[in-house]
């Protein structure tokens, strides 16, 4: 029963047949406002985890001024659980090279930069000659358009759009304050559009199989497909595509171990699902949203031990610039250390319930701002597990 | 520009497209507190403090960082906004270490501020401190860092950076472990830190402060065998009041001479004799070289000559462009020459054994603490200035003394190295130099007052960051008949980032001026590292008025006629740039690394 709920796609790894042949199409027979229109009414939405419209990003590229325009492929793929964006790069870069130049002539830009995660160095030679053999192929096409590789240094915070393009500029990885957002002023105070590895991806896939095609798949709020980074108490772990808009319970029937206590979706940054909600809860954009960060637990985990684990993870990570998250990260891990230890009264709890509502209030970028969601969830759901 | 307009706590308010929710709130004097923010300074927006809520949206948005919008309506005082603010001071104060009653900006810290407004009597969070390592660098002369008074707020690294270029600071790590560090960590006088002391008038608490001195003051005036000189700066009698609660632009040179000689100082002087010393020397320099280069043909000289005044920027230029040290005017600062002079010919004629004698310099500077350091800087025997304090300071010890100083009657400095000139005066504010400067040379080389309105030179007064002005030497006295119908060229730079643009001119040898003035800090000496805070560009300009009105009212107004350089010169040092000049009055310089 279950597989038939849970409906499995295999379109992003499919293997390509001709080389560069949708791009090719694209450029040669598709007008940039084609281009973002289908884009718009694919719904296509960033597979980043925030979910913003890619065709409104795109139409707002277009509409600036600037003879120069920058395409960043945010590929530093850091939070913790999720590793999809690796594999696209190992078996289909192809895919997403070509998304960045449909983006290019959709918006009008001559630069690429794909920022590329420290620690997957070793894909360097690989992808180099592919970016290589697209920069010369762009060029046949007449296509004003070059790719280059950025190396990340292994901060989180640099996949936050903003502080990845600080980093790129070879400035400290920390935020900005958005107004102005990068689409208007980006790098080099460049109109800049910042994708996801997938999401260029699903570029490739909404040309290729037109938009009615692309649309029947997920659901209304969520279309398309998704890879999802499965791991933790599972028997599957490994990198799956699904449609958008499953329940959590039948992704559990279908990965889980017959055991699962809950799941975290979405990293450490996402929210933790307990067992008794897995039936009415939705992973896609009505549901939970989810950069496709999806990590099992059984009975024997401690979720004391988990939160901890995404605190240490979090506090270390922080850019540290703002208040609320370099020393909120803080005060939680050592709380919760706090009330383990019988040092604070579990009404501390509470304390730092509403210290998660005030960093996500007020927390400069994304990353403050949803420290709460684990923290929360986590405690909401196993409060018992923080003081026993 | 177009206008919008929002609502702002129910007000209506109009203004022009661009300004952030912070300036549009201060239109309508709706104060919003902030920490991170400096007039000074570019838009941070990491405290988070000024946070405020905007209709419609979930989260609160930074004021200061954040653009009014066509049809915003804020709320600045809401429950979600007080609580919010209120968890962040907390929050602060759980990495910050609560030593109020020992810390030396008591009663002057945002910090302190925020939690008088939003304190809570049950604080919540666990206290950090412990875990942090925090340890206390008084390594320099001129500022001490404090780190676990730091909140992090990075003024002081877009003070360093933007207002200075110099970079000494930044912030370095990551998330619980980010601090305001320095080059590779290592301490401040190891660094190349220019000793300005900008980073310590932009520090909203106690983590960057002044290396302080005054104990040490306190015990050598209580000491019977010293003779303690103390002389005073022209900036700090304008800008003294204010820790007093007097206005900015207060001129209290009357009451502060007399809070001196209260606080036990055996001879109240003032350090515009040095000033007025220094014009004298620095003119004939300027002329000798001019001479030089023109008359003799002499390729070894250097033009333009710079002024040597402003220790922050003789460390810059050291440190940036170490290969241009011959542009400088040799002369030693007003403070140092004062120093050589206090204990040689001050001590003969008053009859005093040198070494007995302490010499304490009132500076609105941090760098003058460095300067006086300097090895160099013994040419009398003895170090020539002992020690150098700060307004600040200065303003303390009175406090200490619970003197009224507000109620004092004004008395004047004591003779011999007390009486200047007005010329003297505008050494405080940018462009003073070279004003005193060229009132003394056109009339030596002409024997004509310098031809501008009052003796005002107005074209090198005022904030611009660079000035310039020119004048043409016409009807030369017969020693001088080789600058007849010559323009000479000067240009005043204040700040360092306006001091690098000038001199990468003068590195590439394509700076079209014959003398440049510099000086360190922003406005000059009156925005110097070491005076009250706040300092603001509205204060620097309160400051400023204040120093020209205190020239406008002096009746000696040219350096060159203050009686008692007359009369130093002929009972001591003969003449400007004579034997006993050269091993007292001037100077050599280093080369530095940049790093």
């Amino acid at each position: 029963m279950s597989k038939e709920n849970l409906k499995r796609s295999d379109i992003i790894f499919e293997q390509y047949g001709i080389k560069y042949k949708v791009f090719d199409r694209v450029i040669e027979f598709k007008s940039s406002e084609l281009i973002i229109q289908e884009l718009l009414d694919s719904g296509l939405k960033g597979r980043g985890g925030a979910g913003f419209p890619t065709g409104l990003k795109w139409k707002f590229a277009a509409q600036q001024e600037s003879p120069e325009k920058i395409i960043i492929c945010n590929a530093d793929e850091g939070e913790p659980g999720t590793f999809k964006d690796r594999e696209i790069l190992l078996q289909v870069p192809r895919k997403v090279l070509s998304g960045m130049g449909i983006c290019a002539k959709a918006i009008g830009a001559n630069k690429g930069i794909i920022y590329l995660r420290g620690e997957y160095e070793y894909m360097l030679p690989e992808l180099q000659a592919e970016v290589d053999f697209f920069n010369e192929h762009a060029k046949e096409k007449g296509l004003d358009f070059n790719i280059i590789i950025r190396l990340g240094s292994g901060a989180y915070v640099c996949g936050e759009e903003t502080a990845l393009i600080e980093s790129i500029e070879g400035k400290r990885g920390e935020p900005r304050n958005k107004p102005p957002f990068p689409v208007i002023n980006g790098l080099m105070e460049k109109p800049t559009v910042i994708n996801n590895v997938e999401t260029f991806v699903n570029v490739v896939l909404i040309n290729k199989l037109g938009v009615e095609r692309f649309n029947n798949l997920g659901t209304t709020d969520s279309r398309g497909s998704k890879l999802f980074s499965v791991s933790g108490d599972t028997k599957k772990p490994g990198v799956h595509e699904l449609e958008l808009g499953m329940k959590l319970s039948d992704f559990v029937d279908e990965f889980g171990d017959g055991d699962t206590k809950a799941v975290q979706v979405g990293g450490a940054s996402g929210y933790c699902v307990p067992r008794r909600d897995f039936d009415k809860t939705i992973i896609g954009f009505e549901g939970i949203p989810t950069g496709g960060s999806m990590m099992l637990f059984n009975s024997t985990r401690s979720m004391y031990n988990v939160l901890h684990n995404f605190l240490e993870f979090f506090e270390e990570e922080s850019c540290g610039q703002c208040t609320p998250c370099r020393v909120g990260t803080q005060q939680l891990r050592k709380g919760i250390e706090a009330i383990k230890s019988g040092e604070r009264s579990c009404e501390y709890i509470d304390d730092l319930l509403k210290l998660t509502d005030t960093m996500k209030l007020t927390a400069k970028c994304g990353l403050g701002q949803s420290v709460g969601n684990s923290f929360n969830t986590i405690i909401k759901n196993f409060r018992e597990e923080m003081l026993y | 520009m177009s206008s919008i307009n929002l609502i702002i706590d129910g007000q209506k308010v109009e203004i022009e497209k661009g300004m952030t929710i912070l300036e549009a709130a201060k239109k309508i004097n709706v104060n919003i507190p902030t920490l991170c923010h400096h007039d000074d300074l570019c838009v941070a927006g990491n405290c988070r403090i000024c946070v405020v809520e905007i209709e419609g949206r979930n989260r609160l948005e930074a004021s200061c960082a954040t653009p009014a919008e066509e049809g915003m309506v804020i709320k600045t005082n809401s429950p979600k906004v007080r609580r919010s603010r209120k968890t962040i001071t907390e929050l602060l104060l759980s990495e910050h270490a609560e030593e109020c009653t020992k810390c030396y900006k008591n009663g002057n810290c945002e910090l302190q501020d925020l939690t008088s407004e939003y304190f809570n009597e049950n604080f919540r969070f666990l206290n950090l401190v412990p875990d942090k390592n925090y340890t206390i660098d008084k390594s320099s002369f001129a500022l001490q860092y404090d780190p676990s008074k730091c909140v992090r707020c990075q003024r002081c690294v877009r003070t360093c950076a933007e207002i200075q270029g110099v970079n000494a600071i930044s912030a370095a790590h990551k998330g619980k472990d980010m601090r305001i560090s320095t080059f590779m960590e290592m301490n401040f006088a190891e660094v190349v830190c220019t000793n300005c002391g900008q980073c310590i008038t932009h520090c909203p608490t106690g983590a960057l402060t002044e290396h302080r001195y005054f104990e040490e003051i306190w015990e050598a005036i209580e000491n019977p065998q010293k003779h303690v000189v103390v002389n005073t700066a022209p900036s700090v009698r304008v800008a003294l009041g204010e820790p007093f609660g007097l206005e900015p632009g207060t001129i209290v040179t009357g009451q502060m001479v007399a809070a001196l000689r209260k606080l036990g100082f055996d001879s109240i002087l003032d350090t515009n004799f040095g000033a007025d010393l220094t014009i004298i020397e620095e003119g004939h320099e300027l002329l000798d070289r001019l001479k030089r280069a023109l008359v003799d043909n002499d390729k070894s000289v250097k033009l333009p000559m710079i002024t040597s005044c402003s220790p922050g920027w003789i460390k810059f230029i050291e440190h940036m462009f170490p290969n241009s040290l011959e542009h400088l005017s040799t002369c030693k600062s007003p403070q140092q020459m004062f120093g050589a002079m206090a204990k040689t010919y001050y001590a003969e004629k008053r009859g005093l054994d040198p070494k007995n004698i302490v010499s304490v310099a009132i500076m609105p500077c941090t760098a003058k603490k460095y300067e006086a350091n300097r090895p160099e800087m013994k040419s009398s025997g003895y170090q020539d200035v002992d020690a150098g304090l700060t307004t600040r300071e200065l303003a303390l010890m009175i406090k200490q003394a619970r003197i009224d100083f507000t109620k004092l009657e004004e008395e004047k400095f004591d003779s011999l190295m007390g009486e200047s000139s007005g010329a003297a005066d505008v050494f405080g504010a940018t462009g003073g130099v070279m004003e005193a400067a060229l009132r003394t040379v056109y009339e030596l080389v002409t024997g004509r007052e310098i031809p501008f309105d009052g003796l005002n030179i107005t074209p090198v007064r005022g904030l611009d960051g660079i000035k310039e002005a020119s004048i043409k030497f016409e009807n030369c006295l017969p020693d001088f008949k080789f600058l007849e119908g010559v323009e000479a060229k000067c240009a005043v730079a204040h700040g360092l980032k306006n001091a690098r643009t000038i001199m990468n001119q003068v590195a590439e040898g394509k700076s079209p001026y014959h003398f440049i003035e510099v000086m360190a800090c922003p406005g000059g000496c009156i925005g110097g590292g070491g005076q009250p805070i706040p300092t603001t560009d509205e204060i620097r300009k309160k400051r400023i008025a204040a120093i020209y009105r205190e020239d406008a009212g002096k009746p000696i107004r040219k350096s060159h006629a203050n009686p008692e350089i007359i009369g130093i010169y002929k009972d001591y040092l003969e003449k400007p740039l004579g034997h006993k000049s050269h091993k007292l009055l001037h100077t050599h310089y280093t080369k530095r690394n940049r790093f």
